[in-house]
Formats: C-alpha cells, structure tokens, sequence
C-alpha cells in the first residue's frame, strides 16, 4: 500500500521538518562555540586564582557551569572551601 | 594547474570512498591526469573499492617516511591508464602520518597530476586533518540525516580554520555532494530535503547522488561505479559532478521518484 495514504490512515506528520528544526537550533548553538576559547574552562582558572589569594582550595573542588535559557543564561560557581581554614588562618596569624 | 581536492565528511559510512573512486574515474575518463590517495591510515579501503587489493606493495605511510620512493607507490589503474592510487598503511596507525612528510608527498604529487585526491578517514582526528590540511577544495559528503549533516557543518568549521588555505587568509572552496539521496522518502517529507541541506550548511551544491543499488555492486567487483554502469543514475550523477568540478555549468538533476502503477493509483485516491 502506498505509504502517503498509510500515513494518512494513520495521522503520521512528515519528520523532516522536526529534522529541520533541531538541526538549526543546534547548530546556532556549536557554531558560536566554535573558535571561541573555551569560556567556561577560562572562567574557572580565573575564579580559581583569586580566590586561591585568600584561601586555599582544593582546585577539583572548583566547579563552573552555565546553563542556558531562552531568557537569560545562569551561571553557578560551586566552590568548596574546607573547613580547617579558619583554624590554619589563626595558627599563621 | 594541479588540484588538491580532499573528500571528507566527518561522520562514517556516508560514501566518502565511493564518491573518491566515482570522482577520480570520472576525471581521469574526462583525460585529466589524476591520483586517489587513501589518508584512512589502518583501515584502508580505497584499494579494495578500487580494485587494486592484490597490487599494494608500498604505501602513503612509506613514502611520508622516506622507506619508498612515490612512483613505487603509485598503483596504476588497469582500466583508465591516467588514473592512479596511492594506498593507505593497513598495519600502522594515522599518528604515523607526520605534517612534513605529507606536505612533501602532496607536493611531489602536485608536480605528476592534475587532480590529488585524497579521501579522508572519518572522524575529526589526525588522519583527516592530514587528508584536507593542503586542500585547494573540498567536497563534504553527506547524507539526507541529522547526525551526518551536523558533522558536515563541524567539518566545514575545520576546513575554514585549520586548513593551509585558512591559515594564509585563503579560502578552500567547498561543494556539498548529497548521497544516498532517496526521492521517495524525501517526497514523503521523511528525509531532510535538499533545500534544507544546503541552507543549513550555506555551501553551493555539486550533486545529488541517488540511492541506488549500482553502488554496492560496483563496490562487489572493485570498480568505480562510474566506471561500472556509466548508465546508471549514480554514474551520471558523479560523471556531472565531475563536471561541475571542472567548472562546467551542468543542470542540476534532482533524482525523481519512480512510482508503479499501484502506487499512482494509492496516491491520487488519498490526495
């Protein structure tokens, strides 16, 4: 049976457009990656070193992520600080 | 004037190959003086494609490394007297392809023939950063699909950006070659159509290749399809490309759809 009345028969909506549509946004989004340095690697280095001014930390503790909206974008930095800082602080001091 | 011409893709299996053998055979039937080269270091395959297996004796790898002098590499085509290829190392890895050593060999070949060809392996490594690092031009293989036309668009981004050409502020021309093209299932509106390709990867046309069972077979015996049954949808289609390649200005052909009568018949009661 031919597959236009098949799908007719069955309500089924063409698939390329959706292909179309995905392809687009997706793209928008990796081509304005490219050639950029890479940001979010850059931003945690620099967050990294000031902070390491005051405190030290552990670097793997160090976490940057940007999540994307339509609206706006957010940007969380999740530092881990350990807890004996305060008391190496006062023995230095 | 001699051309550098890498066939790439990125993504695998969508005819990088096939569209090297069909693109070199077609050129050197038109009199051109052309060399196929296989980049896929370890896993070559434009030999067998070519039918050439049983006549490699050096390779890509040993001439990049001095072992072997070019011309005792070269393979020459036993149909097409000025068509050869130059074949891949199966037993040594893409990181055995030095920068050097290719720019020498792509030189060499610059200064034996019209048309270098080189077919990239897949993926965005080492290997098919060689295969297009000297191109002049480039034809990106894909397919009616998501997955292969993101990684055209990655492809594209590469050969705009770490390619000799891009390097000196020159451009690599690129042409967008669909494969595996299927006029029913895109009338179906199931296949990304042709005009969706080309505006979402903003690169000029150079054909359309039909899927087709000729290509597979001509694959089967080890010859260039356009070499195989030059009747065919797929040769014509190669053949024109091949043209276009050359600067002619062919008609674009966009591979029908056949129907039987049954499915006329279906169609126009559902209509």
């Amino acid at each position: 049976m031919s597959m236009g009345l098949l799908r007719l028969l069955r309500g089924n909506k063409a698939s390329a457009p959706v292909a179309r549509e995905r392809l687009q946004i997706l793209l928008a989004h990796e081509r304005g990656l490219r050639g950029q340095p890479d940001l979010l690697g850059v931003l945690r280095e620099e967050i990294l070193a000031v902070v390491s001014k005051h405190v030290t930390l552990d670097p793997t503790k160090v976490i940057v992520r940007l999540e994307r909206g339509d609206e706006v974008s957010t940007l969380e930095v999740d530092i881990e600080v350990p807890n004996d800082i305060e008391r190496k602080r006062a023995a230095v001091g | 004037m001699s051309k550098v011409l890498v066939v790439t893709s990125g993504k695998g299996g969508v005819g990088k190959t096939t569209t090297t053998a069909a693109l070199g055979a077609a050129l050197a039937q038109r009199g051109d003086k052309v060399v196929v080269v296989d980049f896929d270091v370890g896993l070559r395959n434009l030999d067998l494609v070519m039918g050439a297996e049983r006549r490699v004796v050096f390779d890509l790898i040993n001439v990049v490394q001095g072992v072997a002098k070019l011309p005792q590499a070269l393979i020459r085509d036993k149909r097409l007297e000025n068509l050869w290829l130059l074949p891949a190392s199966q037993t040594r890895d893409k990181d055995a392809l030095n920068e050097e050593g290719v720019r020498n060999v792509i030189a060499d070949l610059r200064s034996r023939f019209d048309w270098v060809i080189c077919d990239s392996p897949a993926g965005i490594e080492r290997g098919a950063s060689m295969a297009m690092r000297f191109a002049d031009e480039a034809v990106i293989v894909t397919n009616p699909e998501v997955s292969s036309v993101r990684d055209s668009d990655r492809i594209i981004g590469m050969l705009d950006s770490k390619t000799v050409r891009a390097e000196k502020g020159e451009r690599v021309v690129k042409h967008i070659l669909i494969t595996r093209y299927d006029p029913s299932r895109a009338s179906r509106g199931e296949m990304l159509s042709i005009d969706d390709i080309l505006e979402i990867l903003a690169t000029p046309l150079l054909g359309i290749i039909p899927e087709s069972q000729d290509v597979l077979k001509a694959s089967n015996v080890g010859t260039p399809v356009t070499l195989a049954n030059t009747d065919g949808a797929p040769a014509r289609a190669y053949i024109d490309a091949a043209k276009r390649l050359c600067g002619e200005s062919i008609a674009m052909h966009v591979p029908a759809e056949r129907r039987g009568f049954m499915d006329r018949l279906l169609r126009r009661r559902a209509a």
